[in-house]
Formats: C-alpha cells, structure tokens, sequence
C-alpha cells in the first residue's frame, strides 16, 4: 500500500514498553539505556553497520571540502564527461563535477534528517505525554489534533505547502516536514505513556506533591529513551526521503546543491538520452545508503528493545509512510 | 452504531479541517502568492469564474475573510471549483480533473488489486512454510525497500528496461501518434506502457502485504483449532487455507480498504516519472504552472479518497469482527 499519507501504524511497538524494567528514579534510567544502547550498538550486527555508515556520512557532511576539493557549482568544466580520474563521476552537462555535488550535497540531506528527527520528536513527545498525563479534555483535543493530522495526506500536503513557497530550503523543508510529520510518533508515546500512568513510581512522585511538569520532564520521559531514539531514526528516514522527492520534482531550492536538486536536473536534462546515467545512479544510491544506516539502526533497536524479536529472525509488520 | 457515528463524525472533522487548509495555506504564506497569478488571468476568464476564485483565494478586496469562507465553501460543496489557469487555460477544473482520474484508476487500482492478491498469496505461502527459502529470503529484502524512494526505482528500471535494452515503452501512457480508440492495437499499446510503471508500482508497495499476511498467519497457525484440523488429517492445503489464512486475512483486508483511498494520490511521483498522465501527473503539472485552483481540487480529490477508505475500513472491520466494536 503506498503510503503517500501518514495513516501508519508500527502495530505492536505501542505496546511494548521496550527498556522498561521498574525504574526506581527519572534520570538515572535515561542514562542507562542509553549506555545499554551503546553496548548493544557494538554487539549487534545491524546497529554497528548503521552506525558506521551515519557516521561516515556525518564526517563528510561536516567535512566535505577534504575530499571533493571541486567546487559543486561552479560550472567551469568540459560538459557531460565520462568519469576519469579528475573527475571521479564525471561532469554533468552543465559542467559541473558529479563526484563534488554528492559529496556536498550530503550537508542539506543530513540538516534536514537530523532537524526533522529532533524536532518531530520534541513536539511528539511534549504532545504525546501530555495528552496521556493530563487526561480528560486535554487528551480528547489533543488526541484529536494528532488523529486529523495522521489522516490527512502527506505528502500531497506537502506539495501543497511547497508549490505556495516557490523553492524551499533547506530551513524552510525542516519547518515544514516537521509540522506536517510528528504525529505518528505522538500516537506511539501517548500509548506508552498511558501504559505508565499508574505505575507506582509515578504514585509516588505525585503523593510527594510534585508538579506535572517536573512529572513529565523528569519522571516520564527519561522511561521512553529507547522510543525517542526510534521516533528520532524513523522520523529522519522520512525526511531524507520526503525532501529528496520534494526536491525532485523542483521544489526544493534548485540552487543549493543536495542529492534530491541533482536528480532533479538530471532529469530536467535527460540525463539516461544523453548518456549520463551517474547523474541519477549516484545522488539516488546516497539517499538509499544514509536511509539504509538510519533503518538499519532503527531494526536494531527494536531488537535490543524488545528481546522477544532476537530469536527468531524478526520480521515484524512495519507499516511504513513514504513518499508515494 | 456508536462505533460508526463516531468515526463519521471524525471523517467529517478530517474533511473541514483539510478544506480549512486549502483556504487557509494560500493566505498564511508570505503574500499571497495566488494574488499575483490570478490578477494575470483574470481578463481571460469567465466573470463567474472569477468570483469563485475570489472566495478561494480572497483576491478581491470587497469581502472580509469570513465571508470569502464560507462563500468558498459553499463553492466547493456545489462542485464549482474554479477555472484551471495555465494547465489548460480556460477549462473547468472539474472537467480537467475527471479526464485525468480514469488513468489513475486503471493503472493504480489495477496495480493495487494485484499487490494485494500476489503479496497475500505469498504471504500464506510464507507463513505456512516458516524458515523455508522464501520465508527467509523476505526481511532483508523489505528493509531495502523500506529506504529507496519509488520514484528512483521507477528511473532505474527505466534505465534497463527503456533505455539499455529498448524492451518496453516508458513515456506517456500510450503512443502518441496513435489517435485513442477501442480497437486491440490501441489497448495492447496502452496496456505496454503500462507495464513498466505498473511493475514499479508492484514491487514497492508487495511488501507490506506479505508482512501483514505471514506475521498474522503466523500466529493463527498456533493456534488449538489448526492443531485439531492436523488431528483430523485434513490435507495440507485445505489447513492452510480454511483454517489459518481465512482466520489471518482481516488485517489485510482492511488494508486493503485503506489502499484503495490510496489509489487516487499514491502514485504521484511514478506517475511523474513515467509522464503517465494520470491525477498526480496532473497535480505535479498544476504545481509547475502555479495552477492553483486545479492543485486544490486535486488536493481535495486526493485528501477524501484516503478519507472515504478509512471510514469504509472502519466500518468493514467493525462488521466483520465484532470485537473491535466496543474498543476506542
């Protein structure tokens, strides 16, 4: 089912409350998940290749000018050449260097998966456990809001938004992907907070007379780590996938060089008749490589987070929303 | 009954709220851009139309916004939609709408019957023969899947198939110097240039009816009545079938609810990529030429197919299994 929208459901993850053993206070369980997820990054096979390849696609993303010394736009070079050792991609038929567009185009790709990945979650988790803490009418609105914004297309919503702003950028596409996307994962930690309500811990600190805020922040949400570090995974893998569809059909900024502006001139260009296919085999390969290493992370997750799937291979339904 | 009044009630929500987009989105970005566009047409475009393009879009000064809204609205639940602007200037937008909709529907909702039926197939298959070749074969494949945008499978397949080896067609949905016609040449060509786009289609969307299938399966396949029927020495195929499948397919039949609302605007960038001229082409089209009414429409379109086949789903599951009645 192509998931153009965001109707999508994870179906089980909700309820399964991944690192939730009977905490004892709010703070310390935060920190040792996420010391528990970095052991288990190290010991199991997924998370370490999805490790080292977000890592290797951070390196260049901060540092793309030590090995692509070329400037990505400026059009100085012999048009549509083959690769060659000057130029490791060729040139596009502007006379641009492929091999330095996708290594700087990897900066925007990775601002925008990061941006969408934190700021999702925040507003996902603020809403989340709100609703569920709060209960009553505050749950019924803003379980509403959620809801309507699950079921409303995404994607062609997000064409909308573009086409009114002619050429987003890269802060702009990271605004607009994040408003537009944090409710799925709202629906999930709502869920778990819900679980978590009458736990005895939460008891305790409210018979101490602790506000609800300090509740929340200190007390609720250092329980969800592992479900935060899944909403930050899944959500950045939507948002290098929704921006590089965005930008492929010219609604990104065309002048900033990233991996979904290249397939969308190389395509304005006919880049397969005139004999450039690299133009569009290699910015698509980096969008299935950086989305390969925040999936693979993601399913590795699950597996530490939830020991039941480690046995037998897992192969979980995971609705997916996508791009159509 | 409560359970369906509910959830008609939110489908009513949903749709105020994404109408309430469409009117509200021109006017919250930075100037209007809809101002300026329309202001080019609006020598050339019937007085009528004109006026219904004011309530969309509140180009003209002489309504506040609160009457513009609901006079859009009531365009709206009348069916006028306005002119198309540059698309195909002068033409109703409903008009340009409905010639688009019957590619659409054939490509994609073929495409999706399809999907539905080999992926359930498979998924059985899957389920009843656990960690055989096919059943270990499928993650691996589905996490790939998972992170390589359609639109670049569509290209790629294009390259092998259209370009390299010249094998099937992969512009337009039929050959234009054919003039349309229901002779057999002319279907047999419409249905080769559907091929490679249908296949794209098919191969990114399989996956999440086999996983459904196989994961449910799976868990009917334990169960004491299948147990029973293996006691009696029924033959594999009748267990398989009768017992397990038809216990395990209501997910992936209300998914398959679910897809048809998909139908409509799932395909967009396939049909793009294939400048198969269908609704999302047209919506892609709209957006290029700044054709704000169409976009709408098309916006529209698009937001109540997904809307109708969720409601429909939920009717369908609350019908056929009478516990998710009382839940939610």
């Amino acid at each position: 089912m192509s998931m153009l929208g965001g109707y999508t459901e994870t179906g089980e993850t909700d309820a399964v409350g991944p690192v939730l053993r009977p905490a004892s206070g709010g703070g310390i369980t935060g920190a040792r998940a996420l010391r528990r997820m970095a052991r288990a990054v190290r010991s199991n096979g997924k998370a370490t290749a999805g490790a080292v390849l977000l890592a290797f696609f951070i390196l260049v993303a901060l540092f793309p000018g030590v090995i692509a010394r070329d400037n990505p736009n400026a059009e100085i070079y012999p048009r549509s050449l083959s690769p060659s050792l000057h130029h490791l991609l060729g040139t596009t038929s502007f006379g641009q260097d492929m091999y330095a567009q996708v290594v700087w185009g990897t900066r925007p790709v990775l601002l925008i998966a990061f941006g969408v990945g934190v700021g999702a979650t925040i507003i996902a988790m603020l809403v989340g456990v709100a609703a569920a803490y709060l209960a009553g009418a505050w749950d019924g609105v803003l379980s509403l809001v959620t809801d309507v914004l699950l079921v409303i297309p995404l994607f062609p919503l997000l064409i909308i938004i573009g086409s009114y702003l002619h050429g987003v950028g890269t802060l702009v596409m990271i605004v607009v992907i994040t408003a537009t996307g944090w409710s799925f994962t709202a629906r999930q930690l709502r869920s778990q907070a819900l679980s978590l309500r009458n736990r005895d811990f939460l008891q305790a600190a409210k018979v101490r007379g602790e506000r609800s805020l300090y509740i929340i922040v200190v007390e609720i949400i250092p329980t969800m780590t592992s479900l935060l570090v899944a909403s930050f995974l899944t959500n950045a893998l939507y948002a290098v996938l929704f921006s590089s569809s965005l930008q492929f059909i010219g609604l990104g900024n065309p002048s900033v060089t990233s991996w979904g502006t290249m397939l969308y001139w190389a395509e304005n260009e006919e880049a397969f008749q005139i004999g450039l296919p690299l133009w569009i085999i290699a910015p698509g390969l980096c969008i299935v490589a950086l989305g390969a290493a925040f999936a693979l992370l993601n399913y590795a997750f699950d597996e530490i987070g939830n020991p039941a799937l480690r046995s037998a291979r897992s192969m979980r339904g995971k609705r997916v929303k996508r791009p159509a | 009954m409560r359970f369906v009044l509910r959830r008609l009630g939110f489908f009513v929500l949903t749709l105020w709220v994404a109408l309430t987009l469409n009117f509200v989105l021109p006017r919250l970005m930075p100037g209007n851009p809809a101002l300026a566009i329309i202001g080019k047409f609006k020598g050339g475009i019937s007085p009528q139309a004109v006026k219904v393009l004011e309530a969309q879009f509140g180009v003209g000064s002489h309504q506040n916004p609160v009457a513009q809204y609901f006079s859009y609205l009531g365009n709206v639940f009348t069916g006028k939609f306005g002119t198309s602007l540059t698309t195909e200037p002068g033409a109703s937008v409903g008009r340009v709408v409905l010639d688009a909709i019957p590619w659409t529907l054939g490509l994609v909702g073929v495409t999706t019957v399809l999907a539905f039926i080999l992926g359930t197939g498979i998924g059985i298959l899957g389920a009843w023969r656990r960690g055989g070749r096919l059943d270990s074969l499928m993650p691996p494949v589905f996490v790939i899947m998972t992170v390589v945008p359609y639109f670049w499978i569509g290209l790629m397949l294009i390259l092998v198939f259209g370009v390299k080896l010249h094998w099937l067609p992969y512009f337009f949905s039929y050959d234009y110097t054919l003039t349309p016609a229901f002779t057999p040449s002319f279907i047999g060509n419409v249905a080769e240039h559907a091929i490679l786009p249908a296949f794209t289609l098919l191969i990114t969307t399989i996956g999440i009816w086999i996983l459904t299938m196989r994961n449910t399966m799976i868990t009917t396949l334990a169960e004491d009545y299948v147990r029973m029927a293996r006691a009696k020495g029924l033959p594999g195929y009748r267990i398989m079938l009768d017992y397990a499948a038809r216990n395990a397919i209501l997910p992936n039949l209300t998914g398959f609810a679910l897809s048809l609302g998909f139908v409509v605007g799932g395909a967009i960038l396939i049909e793009e990529v294939f400048n198969y001229q269908g609704v999302g082409y047209l919506l892609l089209q709209a957006v290029n030429n700044d054709d704000y009414p169409l976009m709408q429409a098309l916006f529209l379109l698009i937001t109540v197919a997904v809307l109708v086949a969720i409601l429909l789903s939920d009717i369908a599951t609350a019908v056929l299994d009478p516990r998710t009645r009382g839940a939610r």
